[in-house]
């Protein structure tokens, strides 16, 4: 990867080898499904004034750790006011988060990913270019990843992170060099910003 | 919070950091995921603090397991804790007693 960096024309730019991008489209993906999966397919369409309008969500925390994560509660001892806030706002923070990593894997595929394939061997890097939407879209969605990447090695504080990257375990190893790859690209994407 | 490389950073005194006018609070807690860039840039670019007040605010979340990141009304506060979690900061409100 060559890290994101400011156009002098004003662009925010990265490459990406082609594994870093399915990679990185198929975490996305992974958490539009999950997210899709607790919104129901026809509920996750981008639509806050359904949500406000009060076209009732649910009023229960999810189940799945990493999406409680995702979608946690507003009001931490009050479970009948973080329920009715639930209820009114957690449809459109869940489209909002779809929205969010479905522009990321758009911007990898405008960059020329072919989602869905296999990584081409020896194909081309995807070089991205993104406007101020995307790069809020990307913040948000590397964001999301990371979390539930967090959630699935079961870092729940700094020392934790440190254990999964020693772990013997090649499979949480691998997975924390991904969980600590994502906070490169990040890293990068905000110094490109400054 | 954390940070792709470990840094040394002096702890300020951050108190009163944010004055209370309204007794709704947003609150943003600790976590050992998001980058305190991150954290520092989200305060910063949707609550409008400066640099200084953001990365203070960021430093208070870090050492003190959370910061009161706002105060006012009900409403704002909890427009406030939906966008939070829509950058993926954990965040809550509260009435605060005064």
């Amino acid at each position: 990867m060559k890290p994101f960096k400011r156009r002098r024309r004003g662009g925010i730019t990265a490459t990406f080898e082609q594994g870093e991008a399915h990679l990185l489209a198929s975490l996305c993906g992974q958490v539009v499904e999950l997210l899709r999966d607790r919104n129901g397919a026809a509920e996750s369409s981008a639509d806050p004034l359904a949500a406000q309008l009060g076209m009732g969500g649910p009023s229960t925390p999810p189940e799945d750790p990493v999406l409680q994560r995702l979608l946690p509660d507003a009001y931490r001892d009050d479970p009948d006011d973080a329920g009715e806030f639930r209820r009114f706002t957690e449809r459109s923070l869940t489209s909002a988060k779809v929205a969010n990593a479905e522009a990321l894997i758009g911007s990898l595929v405008d960059g020329g990913l072919t989602f869905g394939a296999p990584p081409e061997e020896g194909g081309d890097p995807i070089e991205v270019e993104l406007d101020d939407a995307e790069v809020q879209a990307w913040l948000r969605a590397l964001t999301d990843v990371r979390l539930s990447l967090a959630v699935r090695l079961g870092i729940e504080n700094d020392e934790d992170t440190m254990l999964v990257a020693e772990s013997e375990d090649e499979a949480i190893a691998a997975m924390s060099d991904i969980f600590d790859w994502l906070g490169y690209v990040q890293e990068t994407l905000i110094g490109a910003l400054d | 919070m954390t940070t792709p490389t470990p840094v040394e950073i002096a702890e300020p005194e951050v108190d009163d950091i944010v004055e209370l006018e309204d007794p709704w609070v947003t609150i943003v807690w600790n976590d050992p995921v998001n980058l305190m860039s991150y954290v520092a840039y989200v305060f910063r670019n949707y609550f409008g603090y400066t640099e200084e007040k953001a990365h203070e605010l960021m430093l208070k979340v870090h050492h003190d397991g959370k910061a009161i990141v706002s105060s006012g009304s009900r409403e704002q506060m909890e427009r406030h804790v939906q966008a939070m979690h829509e950058y993926g900061l954990w965040a809550t409100l509260e009435r605060q007693d005064i």
